[in-house]
């Protein structure tokens, strides 16, 4: 019972990845190692440079993703154990510098470097990691903390009672339960940064290079796809090697998840205060500063501070195909598509990979290589392949937030899977030998127990739509179609006063809308009664 | 339990095979469809067999169909695909619309650089059938992969001779803007502004002066070329000089402009930017101003001009010539300045009050012609990086 159900599930988003990330990025990588002048490629891949290359990309990825997660997991234990005013609010507002465009993060931070006397870290790998906590400081945050929120306190207070001192507890009791969620969150952390684009040219400075930035620099600055192919091959064996190590720590433990409830919160009393003190100050400050100085900049008009530039962006400007609330509206749009696709497609793919079956492990590695994956290759890629009949996609509109959902997918998968592992299958069993339908139990045992890990999932999927840019920037798109972040971009690109505050206003309303959206996506967990 | 285990750490090796083993299976199949799709063909960069079904397709103008301009199937409608810096006025495309029943689809991605490796990747198969914003710099590389088919528009005559690059007419000049230096006028006083390519290296200019990285961005470029067309060999002891004299080096234009310039709140006051920039300043001010901040230091100058071309695979080349006449006509060209911030090549094109105001055009730019860009544009930009860089 439920198992043939469960592995059709698997139909839907091998389909789709098959179309949209397979074939396109298969294509672009045969077209390049098919047409490689051999003795190039072997230049490149054999020099010393690019031995540094490859050293600093994995070098960055991995102090990115330890730093993040020390930096982020006493945030997830706060947010996970104490009942304290706000913290939902906090939860959603994390979100924010996923929607940033990196250009105008790049300008903050370094704004705040020359304000704070730290000039010197600009164009050093120091700048590059500090961003990189920034951006993903969320993830680890929402993924552990969601996880961790619905584990039962007692084991802890078991090893308590037994007398093992805090530490011996943290390291021998709750770390292993996190296990499953650190693994998502860590894995999804090392693929951003691994293939972080703008963050390293803009902040790392000029001699700063990854294997991402260099398959761009073959792709589009030199032409030379043969290099980028191989370089992407390169990226691609290495994301694989890591996803499917990742998943082998997601597996080795299943969960006890009992006790799904509120119960484990508490309020925090003397010294736990000062503690939630400090993981707020350092929000603040890792996260609220870059921020409150965007905020700034869009408020300063003229010598004084006003609304003015919030008011023009209904208006369009002439280096615009439309006025900036437009675009707004367009990302939204986009948003709410991508995320929906993200949502359907990755609760289908972590139904099929629960039953830990090859198939739907080999689909649950295949639908995370896409957040591996360069914009270049994915973009270029769908450029060349999806040209014909009977799949002439590329300059179809839905194209865009198809590739946002590809992004968007392994938030959903990876945030639902530990959960529905975390259920005992006797929970099925019991369903299923009671009477009850294959849908019927997912509707009254997985959904409820992994409907808020999913509602996470669509809120990171939701926001990495919105803020979006690289592979977008690579999809022929109508004007009218411009998104936020481009606008943003082209915005930027002249010079005034007034383009440059516009592009503020926007970044901002772009970081509200964000925040709100994903305060309301995790409400309708509440509000659905447990429904999901 | 346990047998699940084993079976687990048994299928992660052969989940990187599967894995890597569906990618092999799709790249084939791909690469069957390529050759017989009739795109690719082996060896490195270029390489297009040119099978078009070349201008010789209709003389017929395609029949007007105003009432459904959104489909870009429909005879009557072409595809012109651009960068995201194109914009225009509304009503200038309806004008042409209105004149001829060809409705116009735009097709925008990423910048100049992005859009013409697009186009080199998609050459026999494109996206649409003008291209528009392909610059001298990346020319050579179009032409190479043999993406255009010729067209000799009539109201090339009103074109002056300088702005056509191509003689074969396989791209026709629509637009041109300077790259040139810009300096913050209020900073300079005991220091005159600077003047000339030589004040930069000069140390009284020290520390002052901040440009883009030629491998990243489109000005960056433009000014390493500048430097090639004026010192010729003398080239590299200049930028060693301008490295000594404590150039600083950023990766596009938008953190050299707004990070280091002092228009962004930064500290130097010389940037590479554009000839249009002061207008820009004007036009864009908050508060109101009537005079540009910043002034242009024409010596540096150097031209980059815009082509439109007709993409070979184009089914639409009749209307699509009727485009590229039409973008040499007054209605498009005086419309180009205020949207996208550059010149008409068209004699006698009106400009723009605040550009005839404020913004100045170099007498004798610098310029390098597309061949020779194309043959040494990569091998100038690997020693560029040695020498400022490393």
């Amino acid at each position: 019972m439920g198992r043939l159900p469960r592995r059709s599930a698997a139909v839907i988003p091998a389909l789709f990845v098959a179309i949209f990330f397979v074939y396109p990025v298969g294509s672009i990588l045969w077209r390049g190692i098919g047409s490689a002048n051999n003795d190039r490629v072997r230049q490149v891949l054999s020099s010393d440079a690019f031995a540094g290359v490859v050293w600093f990309s994995l070098w960055q990825a991995v102090v990115s993703t330890v730093l993040t997660l020390l930096v982020a997991l006493p945030a997830a234990y706060a947010v996970a154990r104490y009942d304290v005013i706000g913290r939902n609010a906090f939860r959603a507002i994390i979100i924010v510098p996923f929607v940033l465009p990196t250009v105008v993060v790049a300008g903050a931070f370094e704004a705040v470097f020359a304000r704070f006397g730290l000039a010197g870290l600009r164009n050093t790998p120091w700048a590059v990691l500090l961003a990189h906590v920034f951006f993903n400081y969320a993830v680890v945050v929402r993924i552990v903390g969601t996880f961790w929120e619905q584990l039962s306190a007692r084991p802890e207070q078991a090893a308590r009672v037994l007398g093992a001192g805090r530490t011996q507890t943290f390291l021998s009791v709750t770390l292993p339960r996190l296990r499953p969620a650190l693994g998502s969150a860590a894995a999804i952390v090392f693929l951003f940064t691994f293939t972080s684009f703008g963050v390293i040219l803009l902040l790392g400075g000029p001699t700063s290079a990854t294997i991402e930035t260099e398959i761009w620099r073959y792709a589009v600055s030199r032409i030379e796809f043969d290099v980028a192919a191989a370089l992407a091959l390169l990226q691609l064996v290495a994301v694989v090697g890591l996803v499917v190590l990742t998943t082998r720590t997601q597996k080795s433990r299943s969960v006890d998840a009992s006790g799904v409830a509120a119960s484990n919160l508490r309020r925090p009393r003397g010294s736990q205060r000062i503690f939630i003190s400090a993981v707020v100050a350092s929000a603040v400050a890792l996260l609220g500063v870059p921020v409150i100085t965007l905020i700034e900049r869009s408020l300063s008009v003229g010598g004084g501070y006003g609304l003015d530039h919030y008011r023009a962006l209904g208006d369009r400007v002439a280096l615009l195909p439309v006025s900036p609330a437009r675009a707004l509206t367009n990302s939204l749009q986009y948003a709410v598509m991508a995320a929906a696709i993200a949502v359907a497609v990755g609760t289908l793919a972590a139904l099929a990979a629960t039953g830990r079956t090859k198939f739907g492990r080999g689909l649950d590695t295949l639908l995370t290589l896409p957040l591996g994956t360069s914009a270049v290759t994915l973009g270029l890629g769908i450029l060349i392949a999806l040209d014909q009949p009977p799949v002439d996609f590329r300059t179809r509109w839905w194209i865009v937030p198809v590739a946002h959902a590809l992004v968007g997918i392994p938030f959903v998968l990876r945030g639902v899977l530990p959960a529905l592992r975390g259920i005992s299958p006797g929970l099925r069993e019991v369903a299923a030998t009671l009477g009850a339908s294959p849908a019927r139990v997912f509707r009254e045992v997985d959904a409820p127990l992994a409907g808020r890990a999913l509602l996470v999932g669509a809120a990171f999927a939701f926001a990495v739509s919105l803020g979006e840019f690289g592979a977008t920037s690579f999809v022929p798109r109508r004007p009218e179609t411009t998104t936020a972040p481009i606008a943003i971009f082209r915005l930027l690109g002249q010079p005034g006063d007034v383009l440059r505050g516009q592009a503020m206003a926007l970044s901002v309303i772009l970081m509200i809308v964000t925040a709100t959206s994903a305060l309301a996506i995790e409400r309708l967990h509440k509000n659905s009664d447990g429904l999901l | 339990m346990t047998l699940v285990r084993q079976l687990f750490s048994f299928h992660t090796v052969q989940q990187l095979c599967i894995v890597l083993g569906v990618f092999a299976v799709v790249a084939t199949a791909c690469g069957s469809d390529g050759s017989s799709g009739g795109g690719v063909s082996a060896s490195g960069d270029e390489a297009v067999e040119s099978t078009t079904p070349e201008a010789a397709a209709t003389e017929e103008p395609a029949e007007p169909e105003p009432e459904e301009p959104e489909e870009p199937e429909e005879p009557g409608s072409i595809t012109l695909v651009t960068h995201d810096s194109f914009a225009l006025s509304e009503g200038t495309l309806a004008a042409f619309t209105e004149e001829t029943g060809i409705a116009v689809e735009l097709l925008s991605s990423g910048d100049a650089g992005q859009m013409v490796s697009e186009a080199v990747l998609t050459a026999g198969n494109p996206v649409g059938d003008v291209l528009f914003g392909i610059d001298n710099t990346f020319l050579q590389r179009g032409l190479d992969a043999e993406i255009f088919v010729p067209y000799e528009s009539p109201n090339l005559a009103n074109v002056p001779d300088a702005f056509e690059l191509d003689d074969q007419h396989r791209v026709t000049p629509i637009d041109y803007g300077d790259v040139c230096a810009n300096y913050w006028i209020s900073e300079f006083g005991d220091v005159p502004v600077p003047t000339t390519l030589d004040d930069l290296i000069d140390p009284a200019y020290a520390d002052l002066f901040v440009t883009e990285n030629p491998e990243t961005s489109s000005p960056g470029m433009a000014f390493l070329l500048a430097t090639i067309a004026k010192y010729g060999d003398g080239w590299e002891d200049y930028w060693t000089a301008l490295r000594a004299n404590g150039v600083v080096i950023t990766a596009g234009w938008e953190e050299a402009y707004y990070g280091e310039f002092i228009a962004g709140g930064g500290i130097r006051p010389i940037v590479m930017s554009y000839a249009s920039s002061p207008p820009a300043e004007v036009l864009f001010a908050d508060p109101p101003i009537d005079t540009p901040p910043t002034g242009v230091l024409l010596d540096s100058c150097f031209r980059q001009i815009e082509f439109a071309g007709i993409l070979a695979g184009s089914e639409n080349v009749a209307a699509a010539q009727q485009l590229i006449d039409f973008m040499l006509t007054p209605t498009f060209q005086e419309d180009v300045p205020l949207n996208m911030f550059v010149f008409p090549v068209l004699e006698g094109a009106a400009l723009p009050e605040v550009f005839t105001d404020h913004a100045v055009i170099a007498d004798d730019p610098l310029i390098i012609d597309p061949a020779t860009i194309g043959a040494n544009r990569d091998a100038w930009t690997d020693r560029w990086v040695e020498l400022v860089l490393r």
